[in-house]
This record gives structure tokens, C-alpha cells and sequence, in this order.
């Protein structure tokens, strides 16, 4: 069980002394969207369970198409669950309807970063606005003087100069803009934060700059982050646990280091090492005898895990068989009639397959 | 390298017209491609990464202008070609790949007739012949079942599927030269590495040359024999992929290792680079790099931008190399 850092009360959160629950508990979640013209249903998250701790910081990692953002949002509650609950500090958020969640007490306390910040800022909003309208709405700090200090205090918490609050999203550069969508989301104090591929759009130079800022916020105002990314690097970067998502399930999770050094489950090899990694190559003797240095890398590279087949349909999927059945190396007659469940596999790590406990690891 | 390469980019030089000014886009960009090499071209958004390849095919936007330079291939300088000239070269001995494979295909015809095009324009086959090459190609580029995916309009196919159509029209005539523009961007990586995967093995194959742009530093390392960096329109380094890693002797470049993510590195060692690239219009500094070094001396104001061996085949436009 992971607490909370010590020196981060949650703000405006009554951490109860003891061991708190989990911010967040979801139970068998899932989403079926009915697929128009037909009686079939594509099971876009199906029976999905996860806890998040205070404080923490949990990686959500899998391809395009794997129910990540319908989990996210289920989670932000602008989607109506199919079934399942959602427990958000103590209260089942899952059943209040996704129309009036926008007045529910936890709406300010859910916050959302968004991938392409020059999509997701209102061009006609200067960044002052654009960190005001959540407290207008949210917060109902309303009143002038105090909405504009607390707009300039969060301003300075993400390192956003004060002279450029009055510009549009297009006078400003990536990483401000990414600022702005960041202040607006922690200017109404939430407990929990999702990070929809927060960086992907940004160049290296500033997705390091983003980075050292969500991690320094996460320790100051002691939030907890859902980090959703398909970069694997990133994940394990600024992430405490990670969940692997294939085709509507969670098929892998725990720490980082386990899950990536010694995964488990044959979709995390693969997808582990389909990442592209920069290996630097050391060289004997001074720096600068570049003549010594191995010959070019390429050709040269690590072994890896090749997927055959095609993903296996998300309609109306045959209950008995594992998602990852017809593109997994290592499926067997089992796998066809049966629904590999998560089971432990080590410290904090879950694996849903046949073959886990029964391979070495 | 002693014999002649096969794509020797010289000096070159691009411009665009804009009404608030001339934007200098490249300036003095300059490296090789040799035989069966694959060359990467890596630097951030903004660096003229793309530019150079548009250039290089002859497709600038008509704001453009190419200033000065070459740009020789087999024997043929490709900027003062006619346009006559460029068309029997593009498609048949170089071709590209572009990042969005959905915008870069004709949204209405079917995948399989796009193939026969670029066939019927280039390649010396009968018509009767040609829709059997154009399934033997989307078989080669592992498209399950091709006959059918021949029928395929481009928003029937998933962005793999695509990107593995624009990969089988680029090298349908079996280029010499393929310019692969961020390939995988957009795509899972699970794809990304399929596709890569596919692509190196068809350049095997065959000996094609490629020139993959990119922004990821972990992709070129591991595909590329030689790696280009650039930086605000100008080439800051250039050296074989392991001694690029090993000894990176731009601080840029050593700039751009330090800031990438990778096994072993926590966030407190990941290291932003500081600044930003500088706006490309008006007077701009001898060295573009200036304003976010921390080696610069006095001597970086002064023209021109020098270009120093570092090494067999290893060169760096700095005055104060590492």
C-alpha cells in the first residue's frame, strides 16, 4: 500500500489520520458502445479493476484502440459506465449520471491535461481566462481581486510569467501554451489529475521541462496523477505503477520497474520491446578516440518481439477467449476457452495469463 | 568516404517569402548519402528537417526558393533539374514516404489502383500484368489478404494498414533513394517497429539508400548507420551512429542526448535544453546556436559558421567543440 507523500496534505482534502483508502477504486468497469445499424455492442472497456493511491502516480500504457481513453473518460465522468463501479474518495461516482456530474461536488476535483494544448485552449481566451473559467465555474471565486491573485498564484506555480497571462493560445510557444492547460487544470485544487499524453506534442527540449514540472507539482500539492501515454520511456519516468490495457482489459500491472524490467504477460514483451531505445555506446579509454567506438549500430540491434496476426474483434467478443488469442506467440488450446483472470505474479503485480506462474520468470 | 555517394547534398540553401519577411530556413546544409546507406536527419521541430527532404524531391511549397547549393544524384544535380527531368527520377529512383499516410493517399480511390498508377507512369509493365504486380506488392509489404485490401479505400484500412500502402507505392519501382518523413508518428509502437522493421528489411534487400527524418534520437540510434543533426536550418553535426552517442562533439547534439529518456535515467537526470529555436526571419547570428550555448565565446559572433573533421567522416559546425 503506498501513502501519500508526508509533507503533502492534499489540498483542500481532508486526509483522514490512518491508513487512507484509495483515492480511487474501480470495480469491474465497463463501457459498451452499440454499434449503429446492428444489435452488437463493441466492449470498449470490459470489466476493468484498479485502485490509485493518494499521492501516487499510475502509468495507463497500451496501442490505439485499447479502451485507454474511454477508461479516462469513464474516470472524468463525461461517459456513462455500462457497468461496474467507480468509488472517487469514498463515493460511488460511477451512478451519478455523466449530465449532472458537471455540478457534483467531485467535478472540481477530477481534472484533466490534454494532449495538443494548441487544440484544447479556447483561441479567443487569453491565458488568463483560459486558468480563470474553471474557479468562475468550480470554485465560484468570482470576486475580482481574489480570482485574479489566485489566477497570478497558479500562474507562478507553473513557472508562467505574469506579462504573458494577457496573450492568446498563438502568441504563445508549445511548452507555455502546455503551462496554461496545466494551470487551468490544478487552479481548482484537484485531488486527482489525468495526464492525457501530456508531452507528445512537445519537442524533447520541453517535454523535459513539462515533465520536471508535473513531477515537482505532484510533490508539492500532493496530487495523484493518471498518467495515459504510449511512450514507454515516459511512463516509467514520472509513474509509480503502470496499468497495460489490451483490447478493452488490463492484462498487466504493477511498479514500473517490475512491469518493464520483468514483464509477464506476452503483450507487455512485445510491446516492451517494440520501444525504441537509446543506447549509448561507452567507449574505452578517452572520449575522443572515436576510432575505437563499435562499428554503427544499425543491424545490430536487440531482439524483438514480432506480434503476427490481426487483433482479435473488440464487437461482441467471445467471453471464453483471451483478447490477445490469434496474435500471442504463446497461445495455446486454453487460451480459446478460457479468460485468463489477473493473478499475482509478484510484489504488487498482477498478470492475465495462462502461462504466468507456470514459466520462469 | 572515397567513392561517390550516392545523393551529395552541397551548401544548400532555402528561403521562404512571407509578409513578415524572408525566413531562412536552410542555410549551408551539406551531407551525403552513400549506396544502401541509411542516413538519419534528426533535430527539433522547426530545425529544417522536412524542408531539406522537399527540397532534395524538388516539391518546396512555391514561397520557396532554393538560394544556392546542389543537390547531386547519380551524376543529375536535382535542383536545376527540369521539371521534366524530376518527374522521371521521382517515384522511379526516389521516392518518400510522408508522416500522415491518410492525407498523403488519395481518399477516393481504392489503394490497389493508386499502386497501378505509380506503375503505369514509371515502370516498364505491361498493362495486362499490372494489377498482379500491385497485389504482389501489397503482399510484400505484409497487407493480409491483398486481394481484397486492392479494393481498399484508404479509410477502410487502420493508419498501419495505410502507412504500409504509402510504403508500397514508394518503392514500387524500386528506388535507389527512399526519404522516409517521421514514418511511424502517430502510429503504436508495436506498429512503429513493424513498420520500421519492414522498411529496413525491403532497403536490405534491394541495397536502397534511405534518409529517415525524425525527431526521436532513440529511433535513429537504432536504425541508422549515420545520423544528421540539425538545428534551426543548419546541419550542427554530422558522424557514424555510435560515435554520434559515444562522442557527440556539438553541444546541441550533447544537449539533445542528455534531454531524451532512456533505461537508467531518473527525471533529475533528464536535462532540458534551454531556449528556444531562434525565429528564422531577419539577421540572424553566425552560429544559430549561440543564444542557448553555454560554451559560446566571443570568437561564435564572428562569420562564417565554421565546419571542422572531427573524425573519419564526423564533422562540427562549432568553435568550441566538446
Amino acid at each position: 500500500m503506498r501513502l501519500a507523500p508526508s509533507d503533502s496534505p492534499a489540498s483542500g482534502t481532508a486526509v483522514p489520520v490512518g491508513p487512507a483508502p484509495p483515492l480511487v477504486e474501480v470495480h469491474e468497469l465497463s463501457k459498451h458502445f452499440a454499434v449503429r445499424g446492428t444489435r452488437q455492442s463493441l466492449y470498449a472497456v470490459d470489466g476493468v479493476s484498479f485502485t490509485m493511491e493518494r499521492g501516487e502516480c499510475v502509468g495507463l500504457v497500451g496501442e490505439s484502440g485499447c479502451g485507454k481513453s474511454t477508461l479516462v473518460r469513464l474516470l472524468t465522468r463525461l461517459l456513462d459506465p455500462t457497468g461496474g463501479r467507480i468509488r472517487f474518495d469514498g463515493r460511488d461516482i460511477g451512478v451519478v449520471p455523466a449530465r449532472r456530474f458537471a455540478t457534483a461536488p467531485e467535478r472540481a476535483r477530477i481534472q484533466m491535461v490534454f494532449q495538443d494544448p494548441a487544440d484544447s485552449l479556447n483561441p479567443r481566451f487569453t491565458a488568463f481566462d483560459t486558468i480563470a473559467e474553471p474557479m468562475r465555474r468550480l470554485a465560484r471565486t468570482a470576486d475580482r481581486p481574489p480570482l485574479r491573485r489566485r489566477v497570478e498564484d497558479v500562474a507562478e506555480l507553473v513557472g508562467l510569467p505574469r506579462e504573458l497571462l494577457g496573450r492568446f493560445p498563438h502568441q504563445l510557444s508549445g511548452g507555455q501554451q502546455q503551462r496554461v492547460g496545466i494551470a487551468r487544470a490544478i487552479a481548482v485544487d484537484p485531488a486527482l489529475l489525468v495526464l492525457d499524453e501530456p508531452t507528445s506534442a512537445l519537442d524533447v527540449s520541453v517535454q523535459a521541462v513539462i515533465l520536471h514540472l508535473l513531477a515537482d507539482l505532484r510533490r508539492r500539492l500532493g496530487m495523484t496523477y493518471l498518467f495515459v501515454s504510449h511512450d514507454l520511456n515516459l511512463v516509467r519516468l514520472l509513474s509509480d505503477r503502470v496499468l497495460v490495457m489490451y483490447l478493452g482489459r488490463i492484462v498487466e500491472s504493477g511498479p514500473v520497474d517490475a512491469v518493464f524490467d520483468r514483464p509477464r504477460h506476452p503483450y507487455t514483451r512485445a510491446l516492451v520491446s517494440a520501444v525504441p531505445v537509446l543506447d549509448l555506446p561507452t567507449i574505452e579509454a578517452s572520449p575522443r578516440s572515436a576510432e575505437r567506438c563499435s562499428a554503427p549500430t544499425a543491424g545490430a540491434r536487440r531482439p524483438r518481439m514480432r506480434l503476427g496476426g490481426e487483433p482479435r474483434s473488440p464487437i461482441d467478443p467471445a467471453p471464453t477467449v483471451c483478447r490477445f488469442y490469434g496474435r500471442c506467440p504463446e497461445g495455446f488450446e486454453r487460451c480459446e476457452r478460457e479468460m485468463p483472470e489477473l493473478r499475482p505474479v509478484g510484489p504488487d503485480h498482477l498478470a492475465a495469463c495462462h502461462l504466468v506462474g507456470e514459466t520462469t520468470p | 568516404m572515397t567513392t561517390v555517394p550516392l545523393l551529395d547534398v552541397d551548401d544548400l540553401s532555402v528561403e521562404f517569402r512571407t509578409r513578415d519577411g524572408v525566413v531562412r530556413a536552410l542555410e549551408r546544409v551539406s551531407f551525403t548519402v552513400g549506396r544502401g546507406e541509411t542516413v538519419g536527419i534528426v533535430g527539433e521541430s522547426g530545425s529544417g528537417k522536412s524542408v531539406t527532404a522537399l527540397a532534395i524531391l524538388g516539391i518546396l511549397h512555391p514561397a520557396a526558393r532554393v538560394t544556392a547549393g546542389r543537390a547531386v544524384f547519380g551524376g543529375l544535380d536535382l535542383l536545376t533539374a527540369g521539371e521534366d527531368r524530376l518527374r522521371e527520377y521521382r517515384g522511379r529512383e526516389l521516392s518518400m514516404i510522408f508522416q500522415n499516410p491518410r492525407t498523403a493517399l488519395n481518399p477516393i480511390r481504392p489503394v490497389g489502383r493508386q499502386i497501378e498508377d505509380v506503375l503505369l507512369r514509371h515502370a516498364n509493365l505491361a498493362r495486362a500484368r499490372v494489377r498482379e504486380r500491385a497485389i504482389a506488392l501489397l503482399a510484400e509489404v505484409q497487407i493480409a489478404d491483398p486481394a481484397r485490401a486492392y479494393h481498399a479505400y484508404p479509410f477502410e484500412l487502420s493508419g498501419g494498414m495505410c502507412q504500409r500502402v504509402m510504403i508500397a507505392l514508394a518503392v514500387a519501382c524500386s528506388p535507389a533513394l527512399l526519404i522516409a518523413d517521421e514514418p511511424t508518428t502517430g502510429l503504436d509502437v508495436t506498429t512503429q517497429a513493424a513498420i520500421l522493421e519492414l522498411i529496413g528489411d525491403l532497403a536490405r534487400r534491394s541495397r536502397m539508400a534511405m534518409i529517415l527524418i525524425t525527431h526521436d534520437l532513440a529511433l535513429v540510434g537504432e536504425r541508422c548507420d549515420r545520423i544528421v543533426v540539425m538545428h534551426a536550418g543548419h546541419v550542427v553535426e554530422t558522424a557514424p551512429t555510435a560515435e554520434l552517442f559515444a562522442a557527440p562533439r556539438h553541444p546541441y547534439t550533447a544537449r539533445l542526448i542528455a534531454s531524451t529518456p532512456r533505461p537508467g535515467v531518473t527525471l533529475a537526470d533528464l536535462r532540458p535544453i534551454p531556449g528556444a529555436v531562434p525565429d528564422l526571419r531577419g539577421v540572424l547570428p553566425p552560429c544559430r546556436y549561440r543564444p542557448r550555448c553555454d560554451r559560446a565565446i566571443a570568437a561564435c559572433e564572428e562569420p562564417p559558421l565554421p565546419r571542422l573533421a572531427a573524425g573519419a567522416d564526423h564533422t562540427v559546425a562549432c568553435r568550441v567543440p566538446l
